[in-house]
């Protein structure tokens, strides 16, 4: 149901929405000055787009990222899917409240705390049991995946609780057991919060500076640590040009996403009330001669 | 549950395939371990409890205690640059020496104390105004049209999905002395001299604000939207002015979102780095830059460890007031 509500309000609202836009679309139209001062308009070139492809250590950081982004969050999807089985299907079991509350907590970190305590957790065990010797991508791998998998469980849980748990109870009676109920039943169900959960773990593990920087070592330089370097000397119209692919890429997956995901639930909306409507169609006339 | 059909975990690892496994199990500290989780009744369960469990003790509460036992340790000149805590003393004896120096000095040191307040300064500001942009915002959202609440709300997400550190640097190019905003405003002839906006407590507000102001809205926006709009139609209806029902109905149904928007920025925002540290001067020391600063420029492990653990206890406290809040709000309705 809507209401009216006064004007003033509406230009608030796009007003926020124009503060929210206007330093990305800044980014985007700048990348295509030809001037070397970013903020001084000069002409129309796509030329940092060509040397952005060329510059190597930018491709190489960006190429790492991207592996370590889908390592971490396949790695994430499914401790978080876990965790959220656990808490959300499991009841009441010895530690849940430990669990559930270790679940939330990377949420709320302050990044350089998390960064901090695992580099010292590295450096700790390498002296101990030799293992992981020196920091690299894995490390990265491991710290991403320990916080971004809070997230998935979130996104998980919630779809766990809004789901009807009689169709995994049916079958339970039915005599199928829990593994099998939950890959036949719970994951197709929950697929959905599955793809959000991933897109949300690779997105944060793509994006990450302060941690990253905390536990890599020599040789595992990822794209935000190339970027935070070059930003730090100054404005880069390469920078731009980078920025602009990003957005225009996680601009198009997530509306892709966005409407597959509705399209997918719509069809599931309606292959539920076919299903229920099936149901009826005996009921309606019942022991009726053939 | 497949409990009874198959043998427990510990006994399948005991009788394992290999000869190797049967023979390390021979091992007498083996054994008793293997016996002791034989005993257990291991299941599918237990692995999709133990093993979120197991990574997050050992990667998320393990690595708290190591900050924790190294914010008492000395500094050192050594690889890695503190010292133990725990020595082998001659005798035999073990002893445990805590160095309280690393809290003391943070204490003494005005530096700290003065960024610990100054970044409890910018957070909850930062979050009052966030607060104040993003309410009529939510509110407009929620009282649109059904069908562009989608529309308006993934346009308040989309932001968030494109890199946070990205967003950060679009405001130097906004707000440096030959930036756009100062470039605008000269060439309209508003003003002569550009505006110094660059590395001012300003600029960091307004990079804070603009980061988080999307977890503001929407908490706030869920609040809104569940709100029973018929409490508002019986309040016109009985002849009350649209602005006093906002006030006696819409408000007082509001804090649980505004709770949750607020710690959803303030707190993030309290350890804020990328900010502080690409659009800060030298005013704007907050106390995740200074934490990163002790670790990478002055290699003080112990120092940053006592300067995250300062910060944790704040994180905890604020979490608790927040429950508090929470509960009270919920307990009002």
């Amino acid at each position: 149901m809507s209401r009216r509500v006064h004007r003033s309000l509406w230009v608030w609202l796009g007003a926020g929405l124009a503060f929210l836009y206007i330093p990305i679309i800044s980014l985007v139209i700048f990348s295509f000055n030809s001037s070397k001062l970013v903020t001084v308009w000069a002409g129309f070139s796509t030329r940092w787009y060509g040397s952005l492809f060329h510059n190597e250590q930018i491709l190489d950081a960006a190429g790492l990222s991207v592996r370590i982004g889908l390592i971490s969050a396949l790695l994430a999807v499914v401790l978080g899917t876990m965790m959220a089985v656990a808490l959300a299907r499991f009841g009441a079991f010895r530690g849940r409240a430990i669990l559930s509350a270790l679940s939330t907590a990377p949420l709320v970190m302050p990044e350089v705390i998390t960064g901090l305590s695992l580099l010292l957790l590295f450096v700790a065990l390498e002296q101990a049991i030799g293992w992981p010797a020196g920091r690299s991508a894995m490390t990265i791998i491991i710290a991403h995946t320990t916080f971004s998998m809070a997230y998935v469980a979130v996104v998980v849980q919630s779809r766990l609780a809004g789901m009807d748990p009689s169709i995994e109870e049916a079958a339970l009676d039915l005599g199928a057991r829990p593994g099998k109920v939950f890959f036949v039943i719970t994951l197709p169900l929950i697929s959905p919060a599955l793809v959000s959960g991933f897109l949300l773990a690779f997105t944060l593990s793509l994006d990450d500076l302060v941690i990253s920087s905390f536990v890599s070592g020599p040789g595992a330089t990822t794209l935000p640590m190339v970027i935070y370097s070059k930003v730090r000397l100054g404005l880069s119209p390469e920078i731009n040009a980078l920025a602009t692919l990003m957005v225009a890429i996680v601009g198009a997956g997530v509306v892709i996403a966005g409407i597959v995901m509705n399209r997918a639930e719509k069809a599931r909306i309606r292959d539920e009330q076919m299903a229920l409507a099936g149901d009826d169609l005996p009921a309606t006339d019942p022991g009726s001669p053939a | 549950m497949s409990r009874g059909s198959q043998l427990p975990l510990g006994d399948r690892l005991a009788a394992g395939p290999r000869g190797i496994t049967s023979a390390l199990a021979q091992l007498p500290p083996l054994r008793l371990l293997l016996n002791a989780l034989a005993r257990l009744p291991l299941s599918g369960h237990h692995a999709v409890i133990g093993l979120p469990y197991l990574w997050l003790g050992l990667f998320f509460l393990v690595p708290f205690v190591i900050v924790l036992k190294i914010s008492f340790a000395d500094q050192l000149i050594a690889q890695p640059p503190y010292s133990s805590l725990v020595d082998l003393a001659t005798e035999g004896y073990i002893s445990l020496k805590l160095n309280i120096g690393n809290y003391t000095f943070l204490g003494s040191d005005p530096l700290y104390f003065n960024a610990y307040l100054k970044s409890v300064e910018i957070a909850f500001f930062s979050a009052l105004i966030c607060l104040v942009i993003g309410y009529p915002m939510a509110y407009a959202m929620a009282r649109s049209d059904p069908a562009w609440r989608g529309v308006l709300l993934m346009l308040v997400v989309l932001p968030f999905w494109t890199s946070f550190l990205l967003r950060v640097y679009a405001w130097i190019g906004l707000l440096n002395n030959n930036g756009i905003i100062n470039n605008v405003l000269i060439g309209l002839g508003l003003i002569q001299e550009p505006i110094v906006m660059m590395r001012t407590n300003f600029a960091v507000y307004v990079g804070i604000v603009y980061s988080y102001l999307p977890f503001m809205i929407l908490p706030l926006y869920s609040t809104l939207e569940k709100m029973d709009l018929t409490l508002l139609e019986a309040a016109e209806d009985l002849g009350c002015r649209p602005l006093k029902a906002f006030f006696t109905i819409t408000l007082p149904l509001s804090p649980p979102g505004v709770i949750a928007g607020f710690s959803l920025v303030f707190i993030p925002a309290l350890g804020e780095f990328v900010i502080p540290d690409l659009l800060g001067g030298t005013e704007t020391l907050m106390i995740g830059k200074v934490l990163w600063d002790e670790f990478f420029s002055n290699r003080a492990w112990p120092i940053a460890s006592a300067v995250a653990i300062a910060m944790l206890s704040l994180v905890v406290v604020i979490m608790v007031a927040q429950k508090m809040l929470a509960k009270y709000a919920g307990a009002e309705r």
